[in-house]
């Protein structure tokens, strides 16, 4: 399809003066060129805003040189063109296969009218030229990385994302390395080993580059890997620092600065003291979902996954840093405060979600906020400043805990459901699986709401099936996961953060909701179904204005850019796979309830509704 | 279960002697490196079962080398990369088993020299030792014995080895064993063929107690049946190996008594049956 005569042919007044933006060839890292002014102190102004709210500058308004999109994790675009009034026209513009049937996660960045897609391992590095039609191949390339990592890789082989900086592409590999490439030849500029997949260390996550640091998670806390946060120097990818999730504080980065809002979070050598002796060592706190950062505040912001050894009767104690919403300092690691959002976990609730930052009135004051729609159900809105929890309110059903304390910022942990070795626990909510997973929220200045891509599963746990790993059988505890109050399986939420509660959502009957959000300033917000749905809706009502049934189910987040021709276009990624989406694919029976970690139970139709794919859509008027 | 597939195989192996057996291949899925079971190299209990039946029954083996993690049953078995894997517990899930060709327990090992002698989670002496044990990772949780000494509020004496340990070393899961022999623990519980196996090739003289049971809890299994697995389904190729597993039983249990590896009585109806 001929790209140029769409455009012509949807020219109309759908202009604001956010879109009529010249694309410069070189633009450095995060180029102001946004719609709305740049507001004192790294924040700004969005056109169409409520009062008072403040965006962390600049947005991603054209192009997507950032996972997502920006370096607060709003996923929102300025970009209008595409309305509420001609979504209707949207169109496939281009398609392209990656050849790699596996889960497509992440999403794709545009520079400089080349659009980059990193594919699942082997982690290829596709670059598409935006200026000629149909968007052909520029170069491709290929690291090679370790096949050992697919072993050890927990849940399919994803990767999800890249980011640009300093004319490079930097991303992570399966077997534990970062990778930069010239953005322009293709060509390896470094690759630093970040982990040891000797020890079943991968990395999947999408890195953050602040000023001159790459910012760089791993993955295997299944496997009882110590997670850790790694610094690395964008010119040379010299490790700079490194921040472990355990240990003592000085392997935490932990230092005089360190001023955590809450008491139960303060202590000496915490990440060694509550463990059993040594066991920190095996204590998991992986870091493979989102990184953020206020330049203002001059902090980056992430969470840890779960404690190691899935037990939790063998590891009595809080079990920190696990679980646990970090602030540090982007340049020397050093921590500034931390939140353990659930001490001694017992049921899987990884905390690594993006931490979204908004400047907005809370309860009658301008506040700094951090927004976090947990995997626990919970949706906390913290002080960024300090780590004070103002709010956590449940967006989905979740009966682990009844509420959070916010002056001690405790849980209020229902007992019964406490999984313990050799118990039955049933009908906890949510399941291991999370309310929501790693996959991107999305926050709107323009109507104030969060739209979270939402689970609502439960899960059992019994003590009975026999198991044999590396030679070791065993009674293992099974997990069987169904869908939850309500049910429905997954929805798209509409969350008024001011006002702690869903205005609108959009069910999903069948399956989780396991698509990133984007919001737009056309009033228009895209996501996607593991059935393969792409969708646009109307960000104030959650209408369904279009949808586009892609080739397999969506694990990828949309983002959305200006081509060279000035006309907006949108992408997502459709190829079905990742944890919960991997039981599409066809190694995995989906008899067996039990299997992919116990998310089989809950989504046992996929493979009548999706197979594998390995596409990028591109989407335009 | 148990007495069902006895039933079963009784019937079927009944069956087998009437008919001409079709030529089969064995395409054995197996970890590279995890002795005494198997290794890249063939030199486990499993590679020479493996090699005496394909013989015996004019197959010709072949290996799909994996290690054996979670997702191992999944990606081998279940995708078709392979018909046997030659070293199960009777009765899981993911395969369809043989009649079981040998049974072991979990043991606990210490050095010779200590004297310990420990043979029940019940020794008081254990509240100050520390006592290594197998992290098994993943979705799954503790292996029996670790949940017998965690109801005893031992949590504390426990040291955790990753099962997966270091790739890049030989036999990943023998470092719990090591481990003893070095000092850093005092006494470890292992699967009784791994703890079997690296004690008898120790410097270090190891001593090796099997643990029949737990007292406070007869139902806690601590020894298994281990059978060979197939697809699920494929009664066929599960019904040849039976006839070779009743007809090499003094060979395989000779074999395994070379290894090392402590054997008891099969399906002993007692406490701790495999389902």
């Amino acid at each position: 399809m001929d790209r140029v005569n769409i455009a012509k042919a949807v020219l109309g007044g759908v202009g604001t003066a956010a879109m009529v933006i010249a694309l410069h060839a070189g633009l450095p890292l995060l180029a102001a060129q946004n719609g709305g002014k740049t507001a004192s102190g790294g924040t700004m102004d969005v056109p169409g805003a409520l009062p008072g709210i403040h965006a962390v500058a600049p947005l991603a308004d054209g192009q997507w040189t950032t996972p997502a999109g920006d370096y607060g994790n709003l996923r929102f675009s300025p970009l209008s063109q595409i309305d509420t009034k001609n979504v209707q026209n949207l169109h496939v513009v281009s398609t392209m296969s990656t050849g790699i049937p596996h889960g497509h996660e992440g999403q794709p960045l545009v520079v400089n009218n080349t659009l980059y897609v990193v594919t699942p391992y082997p982690n290829n590095l596709i670059a598409l030229d935006l200026t000629k039609p149909g968007f052909p191949q520029k170069w491709i390339y290929r690291p090679n990385p370790n096949s050992q990592s697919v072993g050890v890789a927990c849940c399919d082989i994803v990767n999800r994302g890249a980011s640009y900086a300093d004319g490079k592409i930097i991303y992570n590999l399966l077997d534990a390395h970062t990778v930069a490439v010239d953005a322009t030849s293709g060509h390896e500029v470094w690759r630093t080993e970040v982990g040891d997949i000797k020890y079943g260390e991968t990395t999947t996550m999408a890195p953050l580059v602040v000023k001159n640091v790459v910012l760089v998670g791993d993955s295997g806390g299944e496997l009882g890997v110590r997670g850790k946060l790694t610094a690395l120097d964008v010119d040379t990818g010299k490790i700079l620092w490194r921040a472990f999730s355990t240990g003592s504080d000085a392997d935490v980065l932990i230092g005089p600065n360190f001023k955590p809002f809450y008491p139960k979070d303060r202590g000496k050598d915490l990440g060694v003291t509550s463990w059993t002796p040594g066991q920190w060592k095996l204590g998991g706190g992986t870091i493979w979902g989102w990184v953020s950062y206020d330049p203002t505040l001059d902090l980056i912001y992430y969470g840890t996954g779960n404690p190691g050894v899935w037990s939790p009767d063998m590891r009595p104690g809080d079990n920190k840093w696990s679980i646990t919403i970090w602030a540090r300092n982007p340049e020397t690691g050093q921590a500034k405060w931390a939140y353990q959002v659930v001490p001694h976990d017992a049921w899987d609730y990884d905390e690594i979600m993006e931490n979204v930052l908004i400047d907005m009135p809370w309860h009658g004051q301008t506040r700094k906020l951090l927004l976090h729609p947990g995997r626990t159900g919970f949706m906390f809105v913290l002080d960024r400043e300090t780590g004070e929890v103002l709010s956590a309110e449940k967006y989905e059903p979740a009966n682990w805990a009844n509420s959070y304390n916010l002056k001690t910022g405790l849980p209020d942990i229902d007992p019964d459901k406490r999984t313990h070795i050799g118990h039955y626990t049933t009908d906890i909510c949510p399941s291991s699986t999370g309310a929501k997973d790693y996959i991107p929220s999305s926050f709107d200045p323009r109507t104030g709401y969060l739209y979270i891509p939402a689970h609502n599963t439960c899960m059992d746990y019994k003590g009975s099936k026999v198991n044999y790993i590396a030679g070791t059988p065993y009674l293992g505890a099974s997990v069987r996961m169904y869908p939850g109050p309500g049910g429905y399986q997954g929805e798209l939420v509409a969350w008024d953060v001011a006002n702690a509660k869903k205005v609108w959502t959009v069910k999903d009957p069948d399956l989780p909701v396991y698509c990133g959000v984007l919001s737009t300033g056309g009033d228009v917000v895209f996501y996607g179904t593991m059935e393969g749905w792409f969708r646009a809706v109307d960000a104030h009502s959650g209408k369904i204005l279009w949808q586009f049934k892609t080739a397999s189910g969506i694990v990828g987040d949309p983002m959305t850019f200006l081509g060279p021709d000035g006309k907006q276009y949108v992408a997502i990624y459709s190829g079905v796979g990742g944890w919960m989406g991997a039981t599409a694919l066809p190694a995995i029976s989906n008899d067996d309830p039990y299997a992919a970690l116990g998310v089989v139970g809950a989504m046992k139709d996929i493979k009548a509704k999706t197979q594998p794919g390995d596409l990028l859509y591109v989407f335009g008027l | 279960m148990f007495s069902a597939s006895r039933l079963l195989f009784s019937c079927t192996l009944a069956a087998g002697t009437l008919a001409p057996a079709a030529p089969i291949s064995l395409r054995v899925c197996a970890d590279p490196n995890n002795l005494p079971y198997s290794n890249a190299q063939k030199q486990g209990f499993e590679n020479e079962m493996a090699a005496m039946i394909g013989k015996d029954i004019g197959a010709h083996v072949s290996y799909f080398w994996y290690p054996q993690r979670g997702a191992f049953f999944r990606k081998t078995l279940g995708s078709g990369a392979c018909n046997v894997v030659m070293g199960v517990p009777e009765g899981l899930d993911e395969t369809t088993t043989t009649r079981p060709y040998y049974r072991s327990s979990y043991v606990f090992v210490s050095r010779h020299d200590r004297d310990l002698r420990i043979h029940s989670f019940d020794d008081p002496r254990l509240r100050r030792l520390r006592v290594g044990v197998h992290v098994l990772g993943d979705a799954d949780r503790s292996s029996p014995p670790v949940e017998a000494l965690l109801s005893r509020g031992l949590a504390h004496n426990l040291v955790g080895y990753n099962i997966f340990g270091n790739l890049a070393e030989a036999n990943p899961p023998s470092d719990l064993i090591r481990a003893v022999s070095n000092k850093q623990v005092d006494v470890a519980i292992a699967w009784g063929p791994l703890a079997g196996y690296f004690s008898r090739d120790s410097a270090t003289p190891l001593d090796i107690t099997p643990i029949a049971a737990d007292p406070s809890n007869p139902t806690l299994p601590l020894s298994f049946d281990i059978a060979i697995g197939v697809r699920p389904g494929n009664y066929q190729l599960r019904d040849r190996l039976n006839e070779e597993l009743s007809r090499r039983a003094p060979e395989i249990h000779d074999l395994l008594r070379a290894y090392g590896i402590p054997q008891m009585d099969l399906s002993a109806p007692a406490a701790g049956g495999t389902k």
